[in-house]
């Protein structure tokens, strides 16, 4: 049918104001009278400030005032009331709550004045004293003062352990232990975090925010200087990149809107990129695997332990562990997940939270036991396949991980590998392939959608939730123009509005799923109500049809058996003499399916990698990565996804890392000169392939999630090339030239 | 932001009258790297003195057979200029190597010689750095120093110069010209950055005022054998761990001219010339390259999370030289 876009690569809706750049970010809206804030950081991670001197500064003319500790007051008192939709356990952060530093780099001060060049100098002549007191600052020397991680997190499950792994480990013939760690990660999407205020006429606030959760962030003004949900309007139209950073209020939004309400104007606030260092980011970590096995590969016990940072004043937790005793068959796993408190920020989801990290550790060390045994890597996996949820004792929905076993290895040409490392050659370049296996949930989430039908056959449909760039905006106008039958042309979607329909945050890979049953739902609702009065039209060629004996397509409605027999949309209102068709509509998962099944998405990832035998510098020159993940809506967006996820899992293998000097308890590398992400050049061939995948439980559409899926085998892959490429295991992340060459740890 | 005044140069003469009036000022040509410095706070001028009209873009033939690169010639233009190509084609791959044609279209010759350091705490005003607030301590030598010097270090800075362009420029004998208050001098290239010691505020030995016209290249025969490796965190738009500007001139097998200097690794582009000319009349062989990769690394010092680069630069300069020995 001419407008089935369902599972066609279809461009996107909003690609044309992007790259003319009419689309528009959080720190791009204006107002009358506008002001700029800018934020002071502390320098110092750990104690309390002694005196702030802010005379110099306010005596500037054009600054409007200095938002400090000292003077700002009268504020929510409880923690429920900055506890916002993706938090966690303890007591959520409070910009300029008290002189207490918890973390370098919190932010301190907020400068408001008539332009932002003002402000930013303003701020530049504040001066602190601080009382310093000792921070802790290193993650694998306070392991010593570890805890149990705590439920709090919506999603968190904390780990489970089954059989005996301890006694299987010392009864195997073959084993293997490694322990291996990294440093944190800032997401650092391109877009800055910002925040503009709108001052109304009337006093109520339009906010223009950098979020993935327009209704998370009105929520949390709200209940932080009580207003009432009328009072807040949260939109963000747009977002350059979010990768997770989004899923909290960030604290600039907290800042321009208390400045905002005590100067009666309009305030914009953007960070620095410096500043992008300031709040969550991936945990630093340390996991310990064990592993044995039969001397067929039969996996005798695995055990994972991980050790995640948080910060002093909440417990972020992630599912790190948990999917070592998920994805493999075996009887005996010990899983431990705990916590360390540093002078940091708390760390935040970052694409594939907990499962990247995770992944990377137990890939790594299911190569390690695969080289013990002297097994190809491969078939080490399939001999341990999971048909079923390990953890859960459930089938899942759907998996076809063995499909993207065999059609990754037959792209890749993984047969023709050699076992044995520093077996491949090119020049003063060892060669090495490396393969490793990813899962992530698919989950679903409660989520409400409307739409309208106006008499012109035009349709827009609207839901609170975000587009990071992943493009929302064109899978559901896809889903609409289908389910409708309408030109995709004729299609709207709206989102990131707080009048629009409540949407969850946009992450956990569950966007798809979730606004997409509710934008198919709301659009089946008014399909049923346009054929109802398509029957009752004059001479109407449908009066004894049912719904399903018609097609919509192309705005007309017709006969399946007689296709002549014809009723454009169009006609349908003018003749029913209506002027639209509003509905709303509300889905959520299957309650039963969700207790009996497991919905997982899967991937298997195949490296190759040109490893410089004597300067050790590693080029990633080959990637296939094959998905499972249900029906693909847009193979286009979809394989865009994938590849940006693949590029981000080079990056994390061989270059991102927020580095904490000790002495300060500061990340030190703190833009984009020194954090390293992957560059055009450091990118070669890149395969992508979704497998075929029937799922006719997870939900009607049958799709699974495509956010996180594609990043988490990336990391495990690469590592084991390297491996292969040079016989020298790196465990620790990133993977640079001198650890690949045994020059530092 | 910090108020200055703006004052554009019409010429050199100018530049230096300019120059010899005003305190805590600063020139500025392309401002790459100025421009973010000033945003970042460290370097905070009350004066620009704009050199950008001055006509100084030419690349030209000297009467000596070699070539002058005007001082402000743009990166770009330097290293995809024909002469520059076939006659100093080191140069060319050393520029190239460096930061990104968005950069290299704005950032001129002279200014290169300018670049201040990338060190992460000379760049955080939260922490001490002598180089930036002379007395206030080195937070690298006990920090976290990966992209910091192995040779030349003081216990007052480790820092180094974060060019690829001086890098080649040391290798190939440039001669820096400069006009100042006193005149017109010549520098050599190996004598105009200078190392820490105790006043690592100063990255060059000019005096206030100076401002540099042009770099003259000398005639050699060294246009065959030339190969600048640059080893870093990524493939592209990193500054070096290490680097190598290595050219030969052979005769057979044997060396009859040979350079060698290194970058990222102290606080100018690091060259020996006795280990150099120890090399003159000998074969090119991994052998013989590896004593005098031995010889420039001799005086080196690691600062923990930068000692790897001792053993790196060493495999760098044998790669680098066994692959223009090979080049024909």
């Amino acid at each position: 049918m001419k407008t089935d876009y369902i599972g066609k690569p279809t461009s996107r809706v909003d690609g044309a104001l992007k790259v003319t750049g009419t689309a528009k970010y959080a720190a791009e809206f204006s107002a009358d009278g506008l002001t700029y804030g800018y934020v002071v950081s502390s320098t110092i991670a750990q104690g309390t400030i002694k005196k702030i001197d802010l005379e110099e500064a306010l005596n500037l003319k054009g600054v409007l005032q200095i938002f400090t500790h000292e003077n700002v007051s009268g504020l929510a008192w409880f923690d429920r009331s900055y506890k916002d939709e993706d938090a966690v356990a303890g007591s959520p952060f409070r910009p300029l709550y008290d002189k207490k530093i918890r973390y370098s780099m919190q932010p301190i001060a907020l400068v408001v004045a008539e332009t932002f060049e003002l402000a930013r100098y303003a701020a530049s002549i504040i001066k602190v004293e601080y009382t310093t007191e000792s921070h802790i600052s290193d993650l694998k020397e306070n392991i010593p003062n570890s805890f149990k991680a705590p439920k709090g997190k919506v999603g968190f499950k904390p780990p489970v352990s089954r059989g005996d792994a301890k006694e299987a480990f010392e009864n195997a013939p073959v084993k293997i232990a490694s322990e291996y760690i990294h440093s944190a990660e800032h997401h650092n999407p391109m877009e800055i975090y910002a925040t503009t205020v709108v001052m109304e006429p009337d006093g109520k606030l339009t906010v223009y925010d950098k979020t993935q959760g327009v209704s998370n962030c009105q929520a949390y003004i709200s209940k932080i200087f009580g207003l009432s949900a009328k009072e807040v309007r949260v939109m963000s139209p747009f977002m350059g990149g979010g990768f997770g950073s989004g899923l909290r209020p960030q604290y600039q939004l907290f800042l321009a809107v208390l400045a905002s309400l005590e100067l009666k104007r309009s305030v914009k606030v953007s960070l620095t990129r410096q500043q992008m260092f300031s709040f969550g980011h991936r945990p630093a970590s340390v996991q310990q695997m064990a592993l044995s096995a039969s001397p067929d590969g039969t996996l005798q016990s695995i055990a994972h332990t991980a050790y995640g940072e948080t910060s002093m004043f909440e417990d972020y937790t992630e599912v790190v562990v948990n999917w070592s005793g998920l994805v493999y068959q075996c009887e005996n796993v010990e899983q431990k997940y705990d916590l360390v408190k540093l002078n940091t920020y708390t760390p935040l989801d970052m694409r594939a939270p907990g499962a990247a990290s995770g992944f990377h550790a137990i890939e790594s060390a299911m190569d390690e036991l695969a080289y013990a045994l002297k097994m190809d890597p491969l078939a080490l996996r399939l001999k341990n396949y999971a048909e079923r949820d390990q953890n859960d004792k459930k089938p899942f929905s759907s998996k076809a991980l063995r499909a993207c076993y065999a059609e990754g290895a037959a792209k890749f040409g993984w047969d023709k590998r050699s076992i044995e490392p520093r077996s491949m050659r090119e020049g003063n370049n060892l060669i090495g392939w490396g393969m490793a296996t990813g899962s992530w949930d698919a989950m679903q989430m409660k989520a409400t959608a409307n739409a309208v039908l106006t008499a012109d056959g035009k349709l827009t449909v609207g839901s609170g939730t975000s587009d990071i760039g992943t493009g929302t905006y064109t899978i559901m106008t896809q889903i609409a123009a289908e389910t409708l039958g309408l030109p995709i042309e004729n299609v709207t979607f709206k989102l990131g509005d707080t009048l629009l329909p409540e949407a969850p945050l946009e992450g956990g890979s569950w966007t798809a799923t979730s606004v997409g049953s509710a934008v198919q739902s709301v659009c089946t609702t008014i399909k049923e109500q346009v054929f109802k009065l398509a029957k009752k039209v004059k001479n109407s060629p449908f009066a004894n049809a049912d719904l399903k004996e018609v097609n919509f397509d192309n705005g007309e409605i017709s006969l399946k058996l007689n296709p002549s027999k014809t009723l454009s949309i169009t006609d349908v209102m003018k003749q029913s003499g209506k002027v639209s068709i509003e509905e709303e509509a509300t889905t959520m998962p299957n309650p039963i399916h969700m207790l009996e099944y497991s919905f997982n998405s899967h991937s298997a990832v195949f490296v190759e990698v040109k490893v410089d035998e004597d300067l050790g510098t590693v080029v990633v020159s080959r990637v296939v990565s094959a998905i499972a993940a249900g029906k693909i809506l847009n193979p286009k967006t979809a394989r865009s996804q994938i590849l940006g996820a693949v590029v981000w899992g080079i990056s994390m293998a061989l270059e991102e890392d927020s580095v904490v000097d000790n002495n300060f308890g500061r990340f030190i590398n703190h833009n984009l000169s020194e954090y390293h992400v992957a560059v055009n050049k450091d990118i070669n061939d890149i395969e992508v392939i979704f497998v075929e995948e029937k799922d006719d439980v997870i939900n009607p559409l049958g799709i699974k999630g495509l956010g996180e899926i594609g990043l988490v085998g990336v990391a495990g892959a690469v590592a084991n090339a390297v491996f292969h490429a040079t016989g020298h295991r790196v465990y620790n992340l990133p993977i640079t030239m001198d650890k690949v060459l045994g020059l530092s740890e | 932001m910090n108020t200055f005044s703006y004052t554009r140069a019409n010429d050199v003469a100018d530049a230096v009258q300019n120059g010899s009036v005003k305190t805590n000022f600063k020139f500025i040509a392309g401002g790459t790297n100025l421009l973010d410095l000033m945003k970042e706070n460290v370097e905070r001028p009350d004066h620009l003195i704009d050199l950008s009209r001055i006509t100084l873009k030419e690349i030209e033939d000297t009467a000596d057979g070699g070539l002058r690169l005007g001082a402000l010639a743009t990166n770009a233009n330097t290293a995809y200029n024909q002469k520059v190509e076939e006659r100093y084609p080191l140069l060319s791959k050393a520029i190239l190597a460096g930061a990104s044609p968005q950069l290299r279209n704005m950032a001129t010759n002279g200014g290169n010689l300018f670049q201040r350091t990338r060190c992460y705490y000379f760049y955080d005003l939260a922490t001490p750095c002598n180089k930036r607030e002379p007395g206030s301590g080195c937070s690298a030598i006990n920090g976290y120093n990966r992209i910091h010097a192995i040779l030349g270090t003081s216990e007052h800075c480790i820092a180094t110069h974060p060019s690829d362009m001086c890098v080649a420029l040391a290798a190939l004998d440039a001669k820096v010209n400069v006009t100042g208050i006193h005149g017109e001098k010549v520098i050599d290239f190996a004598d105009f950055h200078r190392l820490p010691g105790d006043q690592p505020q100063f990255d060059n030995i000019l005096e206030p005022g100076d401002v540099v016209t042009s770099l003259d290249l000398p005639k050699n025969n060294l246009s065959k054998h030339v190969t600048y490796l640059k080893l870093r965190d990524r493939q592209s738009y990193a500054f070096a761990i290490v680097s190598v500007a290595a050219a030969l001139e052979l005769d057979g097998d044997v060396i009859k001219d040979i350079r060698v200097a290194l970058g990222g690794v102290a606080h100018k582009p690091w060259r020996i010339k006795s280990a150099e000319i120890a090399l003159i009349g000998k074969a090119a062989t991994v052998e013989n390259f590896k004593v005098l990769a031995e010889n420039l690394l001799a005086d080196a010092k690691g600062f923990g999370s930068n000692t790897f680069k001792i053993e790196l630069a060493k495999r760098a300069i044998v790669r680098a030289l066994t692959e223009v020995a090979k080049a024909i």
